[in-house]
């Protein structure tokens, strides 16, 4: 259950007034994701003190600037290494990764898969609009096959990745995937990786019909959002379907929900383990 | 929640674990050991030879001081966790050598420009890539300086001992506490694996710095800004309520992102080079040796500063009068105080292991009449007394 609050009062509780308006475009997809975001936190009840919002580069790592939030806007997919320090030395912070496709999964890779690995007790908000938006709409590693790009001018010829496959299978605690209208089930997957220990990640895919879409004839939010409902498939569907009925799809739906000790938890029984060995403590 | 190492009861743990006394130890054990007695409690690293010990060190003696250390997946991580780290309030520091140091040029200017403060250990090694790894060098002279893009003024901090390195590595830390700045220690490979005596002094002989901390709520709210006339900002830690944006992209003194007016850029980029620029009595240093009657200067630093000085002693002994000026902060190079001791020689030798870079600081400040010789060397063996001795000779 939830208390629906009307979007002005969401706005005025968490965002900078002096930042607005936001860059995004007509159409974009991320502010939907920031407001699912925000009123998560505000269902939670959470301490706006004890949020700090982290990103990197790209339209959607902008956010953190518009929030009334502690924020580190940092380096192109570098946000997951930059939390990794924070969270370590100050656990009562609850750190929010506000990232792009292009961000996690091309720059930051490397780091993204690490800090699963390590289960860095972080959220993940992922916005998937299949692009590079900021930088005019060249194809990113989420691109699929065949789609264009300004630098796949006749169609992308590499495979995709599937992020939220990616966390799963690197070992997160709770992995999500819905599309920016899949209000309800959006908020409450946030709702719940903000509740959890870990890492966990719920990913969007958004519309971005300046950069992506146009090039693609989906000129509008509304025949990006017809396209998304004709390629996802949610999970209990995909599971009694063949593969090769599934192919070209993206399943939607929740993937992972464990409880895995998260890196703060490890390390704290690794100091006490360190004391132990030194005859400090019993 | 931060730990601090001025604390009653970390200065009884450093006590308890580190006795004051003398030590035969590795030059990369000094800067681990000077860093926890600087107060560091965040290490993140990668390995990376030869400045491995330095991670194994930390890794070793962070748990038992409740502090921590993490292994990131490479270099770019390890110096973003660091700033992190920095932004919850600890003092951070992370050792890496050539590529290692290439990989965190990023970071380091985006550490520059949120004017985060941290330690970057760089022991040099032979390079360009690879290069000999396991060797030493002092090649990173302008990497050091001008590895990142974009102005930006850099602190960098270079010993010429284990010993020298125990304190500069304290110096190098409160030099990035007072000024709120990223600082670089230019160590070598010759000296991170010379195992000499060291002397660990007691806890209270020690006298470390914090960064200064927002004393209002007006402070807090303007962590780009200048609000006592030294070009510091107070720093507002993450969690206490401030909603402190931290951003690389050009700002606001208020953090916000302003990439659009010109004078917002010019404001801050000059601010934080004036920072630096007029706080140069935080962390000017040298050392001089027979300076005073000198006709013929040796201008050396780190490792080379060493053979540099016997050789001084040995042309002395010959009656040649040489003297010896080893800048221990080289960047900012203490140009003002070159050009005193350049208007007085006829001649600078200037011996490093690169193929001449100290040396073009040194020509910026000494007339075109005074005869400037490098002597350089490289392959990863250090420079010799007798090498030096025959330059000096060569000029006398």
């Amino acid at each position: 259950m939830m208390y629906l609050k009307s979007a002005y009062e969401i706005r005025d509780k968490y965002l900078r007034k002096d930042m607005l308006p936001t860059i995004f475009c007509p159409g974009c997809g991320i502010g939907s994701v920031l407001q699912f975001t925000l009123r998560a936190i505000d269902d939670l009840g959470l301490n706006q003190d004890e949020i700090v919002w982290v990103s990197g580069i790209g339209c959607s790592s902008r956010v953190p600037g518009f929030v009334n939030f502690d924020g580190l806007h940092t380096t192109h997919g570098r946000a997951l290494a930059f939390a990794t320090g924070i969270k370590l030395t100050n656990p009562n912070l609850k750190i929010i990764a506000f990232m792009g496709d292009g961000d996690t999964a091309a720059i930051g890779g490397n780091h993204f898969i690490h800090a699963i690995r390590r289960n860095l007790d972080v959220t993940v908000i992922l916005i998937n609009n299949f692009t590079y938006g900021m930088t005019g709409g060249q194809v990113a590693p989420t691109t699929l096959k065949g789609l264009r790009g300004t630098t796949a001018p006749y169609g992308q010829f590499e495979n995709p990745f599937d992020i939220a496959g990616l966390a799963v299978a690197a070992g997160a605690n709770y992995v999500a995937r819905w599309t920016v209208f899949n209000y309800l089930q959006g908020i409450n997957s946030i709702k719940k990786a903000l509740s959890k220990e870990g890492f966990t990640l719920v990913e969007f895919l958004s519309p971005c019909p300046v950069s992506f879409g146009r090039r693609n004839r989906m000129k509008t939010a509304p025949e990006l959002i017809r396209w998304y409902q004709k390629i996802t498939v949610p999970l209990a569907k995909a599971k009694k379907m063949p593969p090769e009925e599934l192919e070209g799809k993206i399943v939607i739906g929740e993937f992972v929900d464990r409880d895995r000790p998260g890196l703060v938890r490890e390390y704290q029984e690794y100091i006490k383990r360190a004391k132990r060995m030194m005859g400090w403590e019993q | 929640m931060i730990i601090r190492g001025d604390e009653p009861e970390q200065i009884k743990l450093l006590r308890k674990l580190y006795k004051p006394g003398n030590y035969f130890m590795q030059g990369n054990e000094a800067v681990a050991y000077g860093a926890l007695f600087a107060g560091c409690r965040f290490y993140a690293g990668y390995p990376i030879t030869p400045s491995s010990e330095i991670a194994e060190t930390m890794a070793r003696e962070l748990p038992k001081l409740g502090g921590y250390y993490l292994q990131m997946e490479d270099e770019i991580g390890s110096i973003a966790a660091m700033i992190g780290a920095s932004w919850t309030g600890f003092k951070v520091m992370t050792a890496t050598a050539g590529p290692g140091f290439s990989l965190m040029q990023e970071n380091l200017g985006y550490a520059v420009m949120t004017e985060t403060p941290l330690v970057l250990v760089d022991v040099q090694r032979s390079g360009p890539s690879t290069g000999q790894a396991t060797k030493g060098a002092q090649g990173d002279f302008f990497q050091a300086r001008w590895g990142t893009h974009g102005d930006h003024p850099i602190v960098a901090v270079s010993p010429t001992s284990g010993q020298d390195a125990f304190w500069e590595i304290i110096r190098a830390f409160n030099i990035a506490e007072r000024l709120r700045t990223p600082v670089v220690f230019l160590f070598d490979g010759i000296l991170a694996h010379t195992r000499e005596l060291v002397k660990i002094p007691d806890v209270d002989e020690v006298k470390i710095t914090y960064r200064k901390l927002p004393q209002n709520e007006e402070e807090a709210k303007l962590p780009f800004g200048d609000p006592h006339g030294d070009g510091v900002p107070p720093m507002p830690l993450f969690g206490h309520g401030y909603f402190t944006h931290v951003t690389g992209s050009t700002h606001k003194e208020n953090g916000l992102r302003d990439v659009y007016t010109p004078e917002v850029h010019d404001r801050l980029v000059r601010r934080i080079h004036r920072k630096i620029e007029q706080n140069r009595h935080v962390y000017e240093k040298y050392e001089e040796h027979f300076t005073d009657d000198a006709e013929i200067l040796v201008v050396s630093w780190g490792v080379t500063a060493r053979p540099a000085l016997g050789a001084v002693l040995k042309a002395r002994r010959e009656g040649i009068k040489v003297g010896l000026f080893v800048p221990k902060t080289v960047h900012p190079f203490p140009g003002e105080r070159m050009r005193e001791l350049g208007k007085r020689v006829r001649a600078v030798l200037v011996p490093e292991m690169n193929l001449g870079q100290m040396i073009l600081e040194v020509q910026r400040f000494v007339n075109d009449d005074v005869l400037l010789k490098g002597v350089n060397k490289i392959g990863g063996v250090p420079l010799t007394v007798e090498e030096i001795l025959r330059e000096i000779r060569g000029v006398a």
